[in-house]
């Protein structure tokens, strides 16, 4: 990042600071297309929002043109790669101070070409005050938008399409923060913003809420108050004072009233009776420290008594508390959370979001942007271009107090579907995909971010490799290298910073990453190949299979299925050996398998299963391009198929690392109809079809879906998840070892 | 109400016995004009004191709560046992974070014969309590809250209150040392936290044991005893009518004749919510820290004032305004969106933020917004606690509201104008004495 000037932190600036040299194209990204704008200006820091349009590469397959040809030609790929160029929508957030203002102002009016926006909803307390610097900069009208309104909508907004937007606040816990897994249905839910005062708001649905009550005792009293107390002027730094304090020199404690009596009689001693109350003398002198802990203590105590009377009015067990009093300071964070515990005996949940900063500028963003409908969307934070949360607190990171001079980003995709839940979760609500939480698991967490990081030269020659005709392509992989180390180095330190840290968070983060830098399948190649490869050995394994007899047949093709599954280029003990070996076949696959009985092994189960009735439907989520899908997966969607089972195989619609992507399914699956005429294809959105066509079986393949995530998944239906160990450390973890086999029917009870 | 049933351990009147012909005779102070003791002083010294007559020796000789040694009993205590009365005198004490509360019963019908035999040193407390408005440099006697005829276990009398401050305690006991409280081998029934906290200097530097209470089974009492005998003639309760107009504001009496359910406040230091349902059937509902001890706090630190009456003073010639930051500061006007009137604070000490506004506020000012700020939460604890328990009356006592008016007006009216009218505040003339008198209730045995 450029330069950028040095400030005070969080006080209101009232003189613009117009020599600062901005950062360039890296903070106000993809200004050129931008289109839509909004702004919150809050007392110290302002929120930009805008909607703009990312062209980025996108890998297509494209069947060829067979006719005339002999398909089955040798050496030839079973179809045509091509990068296309796509256009994405993306939803931009900028966090700055309030000095920066002007500066950002002229430097959006310089970059904005192609806008046909003529507004710019503004909202937050210092829309008024800026309302004639942003229309004369930047030529749109200013169009004020309530801050409630804006607050709530940027509140749904994030807690619909943010994965682990909230958490709860631990103080003694490493890390400190716990994220909640996002409920399905969001509402009804309390929301307690703390600015200067306090507002308490009973959020209904998308467009129902309702003021319940609020408090003067507030950010401003505790920054007004303190001022006059301390003689410190800055809201950040009476959190400062207030964080080296010791209240009980202030204020009256149970144990004061009671003498030592207090345990007796069961009452907590360190209680407040009286806030401020040892102050009533005039011969004491006490420290600002003191009194700024003691003022944060009363007014945080305050704070949630009322937020508990509210929420037990309402009946509601959930509150979000934002508001620059929180903003992610840890020492609020703290007094909240522990005056909620108390009030509430536990019952009501303090939650605090990631993206609180933003939820002002998110909604009115939103506000102005109805016509586009972008409700109607599924958004998902890009892990690229998000700056992540990032812990404030002095003790815990020193550097912070310069980070309110900084900007942060926020950056949203729009997907290409709304996600929602499989059909046939047991318990949508309670669904935790990830079996392992990584921000908990520091021992995992270094083992993961080590292999992340050890895995990171294969992935940049792999990138490197997947663009031959391209000249910047070396370039562009370094910065992609440059890029996601960072990113690991982050997590090392703040292994909270984008939610709950899980194994699918960093591929997640490694896919944003090579987007950003125009690597959008960096195994296409290698996927071509081996699919190229697989289809041709398919004829010779369906008759091996045929050849067998119905029991050593079913045994056969769950080992084809494992054993397809060994080939990952995204676990490195293969990689390692396919890159050395390029000759490592599918029956080589199978020698490396371990004998049963397997490490979780139900196959006398299914085999006992499978000499029932046939399942209706099965959904199969499949892994990896080549021989898994084709050698593994059909020739058991097959036998599935002649057993009168319908099939619905499910795979990405995007590309990650080696694993068989929609696109590439289709292709495949219409070479082997092409070959087999048990196979027919469907394409339809998948909830759809699992519904319409009531699967029974849900077959998961593979350690990403079966292992990292999924493991402990409960469905409504039978369903088998298998998996082949290839990492060593997690077969160790799992009591077994390299190429363990996973092998777990399970059929839900009645 | 009669008499009360007799409950307590015989030994402690028995032991009172050989005390009554022992006990040193305590000059009874003179009149207004006459020679004020030093009776409740910071850390007032012995050596201020005149000394107690050499007599004390013997009166301490046996401590109450060691039950040891056969005391004789004289004739009138056993009399007194007969007639199943406590023995005077009849104190309550309610030792608070801030103030110590007393009541004392002063007997009015004394016989003459009574009046031969009562010990020099009864007669010298009641001599020194009742001739006396002002005890030491911080001691002061409520008078306009006196309960005159009062019929208390078959005695007629007076009740007084008397206050002073808990830092003062040590003070307090030293007299109770000096004037040989532990030969009238009373029992000093006490609540508050200070009853625990005080009860080993009761025992090791007066020779007195605590009988100690809980203090909201006090306050319960307390309350509900004295609404009953009344005031003097007067009701005991009062509400405010037009609490927000100062030219048609009236204070008016309130006959609590159905008191339950009932929302008890009490604000002392901090602030305790009760849920009142019956006589013996309450519940803590919850409580604050931001009491009267929090604006007294911190009216010293912001103003430099050291006693809660000159606090006061200043409040009522500040202008809060000035202070906080009011819903028309940053909308305005009103914020419909919100139904927020203009008027209403949106946040307390706002305006303090900045600097320019620091600077041009007054002592008077800041004073006032604190008043404000503390008094309006309260308020709003309450009408939560009220709106969650399903209770509309909402009783405000504690020594905050001591010639408060200000801080009682405004939660008359706060709580009537974000109710719409559901809920009504309701005080009480002796605000912050219920824990006493609910202590001495309970060593009267009163039900």
């Amino acid at each position: 990042m450029a330069e950028r000037g040095a400030s005070g932190s969080g006080s209101s600036g009232d003189s613009l600071d117009k020599s600062i040299t901005l950062p360039p194209d890296e903070i106000f990204r993809n200004l050129e297309n931008a289109k839509r704008f909004a702004i919150d200006i809050g007392g110290s820091l302002t929120k930009l929002a805008y909607y703009s349009t990312v062209q980025h590469k996108v890998a297509r397959v494209r069947s060829f043109d067979y006719s005339g040809k002999d398909a089955e030609q040798d050496h030839e790929p079973p179809y045509e790669i091509s990068v296309q160029e796509e256009v994405t929508a993306r939803l931009h957030f900028v966090k700055f101070e309030n000095t920066y203002i002007e500066a950002c102002l002229d430097f959006i009016k310089d970059h904005l070409v192609n806008t046909e926006t003529k507004v710019i909803q503004a909202t937050g307390g210092g829309a008024y005050k800026f309302k004639d610097l942003i229309e004369e900069k930047l030529r749109l009208r200013v169009d004020k938008e309530d801050v409630m309104t804006c607050l709530i909508k940027g509140c749904n907004f994030v807690l619909k399409n943010i994965p682990h937007e909230a958490f709860v606040y631990q103080k003694d816990s490493d890390p400190e923060f716990k994220f909640q897994t996002n409920h399905p249905n969001i509402f009804p839910y309390l929301l307690v913003n703390i600015g200067s005062g306090v507002s308490i708001v009973k959020v209904e649905t998308e467009d129902r809420f309702e003021w319940i009550g609020g408090s003067s005792i507030g950010g401003g009293t505790f920054w007004g108050l303190g001022a006059l107390l301390t003689k410190t002027k800055k809201f950040d730094e009476l959190l400062h004072l207030a964080s080296k304090g010791q209240h009980a020199n202030v204020d009256m404690l149970v144990q004061d009233v009671y003498g030592g009596a207090h345990q007796t009689l069961g009452l907590s001693g360190n209680l407040i009776a009286s806030s401020f109350g040892k102050s009533a003398t005039a011969d004491r002198e006490f420290s600002k420290e003191d009194m700024a802990k003691s003022l944060l203590h009363m007014i945080s105590n305050d704070i949630g008594q009322l937020a508990c009377l509210y929420a037990k009015l309402h009946c509601l067990d959930r509150v979000y508390f934002g508001g620059f009093f929180i903003r992610g300071h840890p020492v609020t964070m703290r007094t909240i959370t522990y005056s909620i515990n108390f009030f509430s005996k536990g019952e009501v949940q303090a939650l605090f979001l990631r993206h609180e900063g933003y939820l002002g500028a998110i909604g009115a963003f939103l506000k102005g942007a109805e016509q586009d409908n972008p409700n109607q969307y599924s958004w998902g934070e890009n892990y690229a271009g998000s700056s992540g949360l990032m812990s404030s607190s002095p003790e815990l990171c020193p550097t912070q107090r310069a980070r309110s001079g900084t900007f942060d980003l926020l950056e949203m995709d729009r997907l290409e579907r709304p996600l929602v839940n499989l059909p046939l979760l047991l318990d949508p609500s309670s669904y935790v995909p990830d079996t392992v939480d990584l921000t908990d698991d520091a021992l995992a967490r270094k083992y993961w971010l080590t292999c992340f990081e050890e895995a990171l030269d294969g992935v940049v020659k792999r990138a490197v490799a997947s663009q031959p005709g391209s000249v910047d392509a070396a370039e562009r992989a370094e910065k992609f290298r440059q890029k996601y180390w960072s990113k690991l180095q982050t997590l090392r330190h703040q292994p909270f910073a984008y939610g709950t840290l899980t194994v699918r968070s960093l591929l997640d983060t490694r896919e944003h990453c090579l987007n950003e830098f125009n690597f959008p399948d960096p195994y296409s190649k290698v996927k071509q190949k081996e699919n190229g490869v697989a289809l041709k050995c398919f004829p010779r394994v369906i008759r091996c299979l045929d050849a067998l007899g119905w029991e050593e047949r079913q045994l056969a093709l769950v080992k084809g299925l494992l054993a397809g599954n060994v080939f990952d280029w995204g676990a490195k003990a293969v990689s390692d050996v396919l890159e050395s070996d390029p000759q490592f076949g599918f029956e080589e696959a199978k020698m490396k398998l371990q004998e049963r009985p397997w490490l979780v092994d139900s196959y006398s189960k299914w085999l006992q299963r499978l000499k029932g009735p046939p399942h209706k439907c099965a959904l199969i989520f499949a892994d990896n391009s080549g021989i898994d899908v084709i050698l593994g997966v059909f020739p058991f969607v097959r036998e599935l198929l002649s057993r009168g089972t319908e099939v619905i195989l499910a795979c990405n619609s995007g590309p990650a690392l080696n694993d068989v992507t929609y696109c590439e399914s289709l292709i495949v699956a219409e070479r082997i109809a092409a070959m087999d005429p048990v196979v027919h294809r469907l394409d339809k959105g998948l909830a759809v079809l699992v519904r319409e066509r009531g699967a029974d079986l849900v077959v998961i393949e593979g350690m990403g879906r079966a292992v990292h995530t999924n493991y402990y998944a409960a469905l409504r239906c039978e369903s088998l998840k298998l998996a082949v160990i290839k990492n060593s450390w997690l077969a160790e973890r799992l009591g077994g070892r390299l190429f363990s086999v996973i092998f777990k029917y399970e059929v839900p009870a009645e | 109400m009669g008499a009360g049933r007799l409950g307590m351990a015989t030994e402690r009147h028995g032991r009172a016995a050989d005390a009554s012909a022992s006990s040193a005779g305590e000059p009874a102070p003179g009149g207004p004009g006459g020679r004020r003791r030093e009776l409740l002083r910071r850390r007032a010294s012995s050596a201020s004191e005149p000394p107690v007559g050499a007599s004390a020796e013997g009166v301490r000789r046996s401590r109450p709560g060691s039950y040891s040694g056969a005391p004789s009993v004289s004739r009138q205590r056993v009399e007194s046992l007969r007639k199943k009365r406590q023995l005077f005198p009849w104190f309550g004490l309610d030792i608070g974070g801030t103030l110590v509360k007393l009541v004392y019963f002063e007997p009015k019908d004394i016989t003459a014969e009574e009046e031969e035999e009562e010990v020099e040193s009864l007669k010298s407390i009641r001599k020194y309590l009742t001739s006396n408005v002002a005890y030491g440099s911080t001691g002061i006697r409520d008078v306009h809250l006196e309960l005159k005829d009062l019929t208390l276990c078959g005695r007629k009398g007076n009740l007084h209150f008397i206050r002073f401050p808990t830092h003062d305690m040590p003070a307090f006991i030293q007299m109770g040392r000096d004037k040989n409280f532990s030969s009238l081998h009373t029992v000093f029934c006490a609540t508050g936290g200070g009853a625990y906290k005080f009860e080993q200097d009761f025992l090791t530097i007066g020779d007195l044991q605590l009988c100690k209470l809980d203090e909201l089974d006090c306050l319960v009492k307390g309350i509900l005893y004295i609404d009953s005998v009344g005031f003097n003639g007067r009701s005991q309760c009062y509400y405010f009518e037009n609490p927000a107009d100062a030219e048609k504001c009236q204070k008016l009496p309130f006959d609590l004749k159905n008191p339950y359910p009932l929302l008890l406040v009490n604000i002392g230091s901090g602030v305790s919510i009760l849920a009142v349902y019956s006589k013996d059937n309450y519940k803590r509902v919850t409580g604050t820290s931001l009491g009267g001890g929090t604006f007294f706090g911190l009216c010293c630190l912001l103003t430099g004032c050291t006693t809660f009456e000159e606090a006061l003073e200043m409040a009522s010639r500040g202008d809060s305004t000035k202070v906080d930051k009011l819903v028309r500061d940053i909308y305005g006007g009103d914020y419909e969106r919100f139904g927020l009137p203009g008027w209403a604070v949106a946040s307390s000490f706002g305006n303090m933020m900045s600097k320019e506004k620091r600077e041009a506020v007054s002592k008077e000012d800041l004073a006032r917004a604190m008043l404000i700020t503390i008094t309006n939460n309260i308020g709003s604890i309450a009408r939560m606690c009220a709106l969650n328990e399903n209770i509309n009356q909402v009783v405000f006592v504690g020594n905050f509201l001591r010639i408060n008016t200000i801080a009682m007006r405004l939660l008359a009216y706060a709580l009537d104008y974000w109710s719409k009218g559901q809920l009504k505040a309701l005080f009480s003339e002796h605000e912050g004495y219920f824990g006493a008198v609910g202590a001495l209730l309970e060593l009267l045995k009163i039900p």
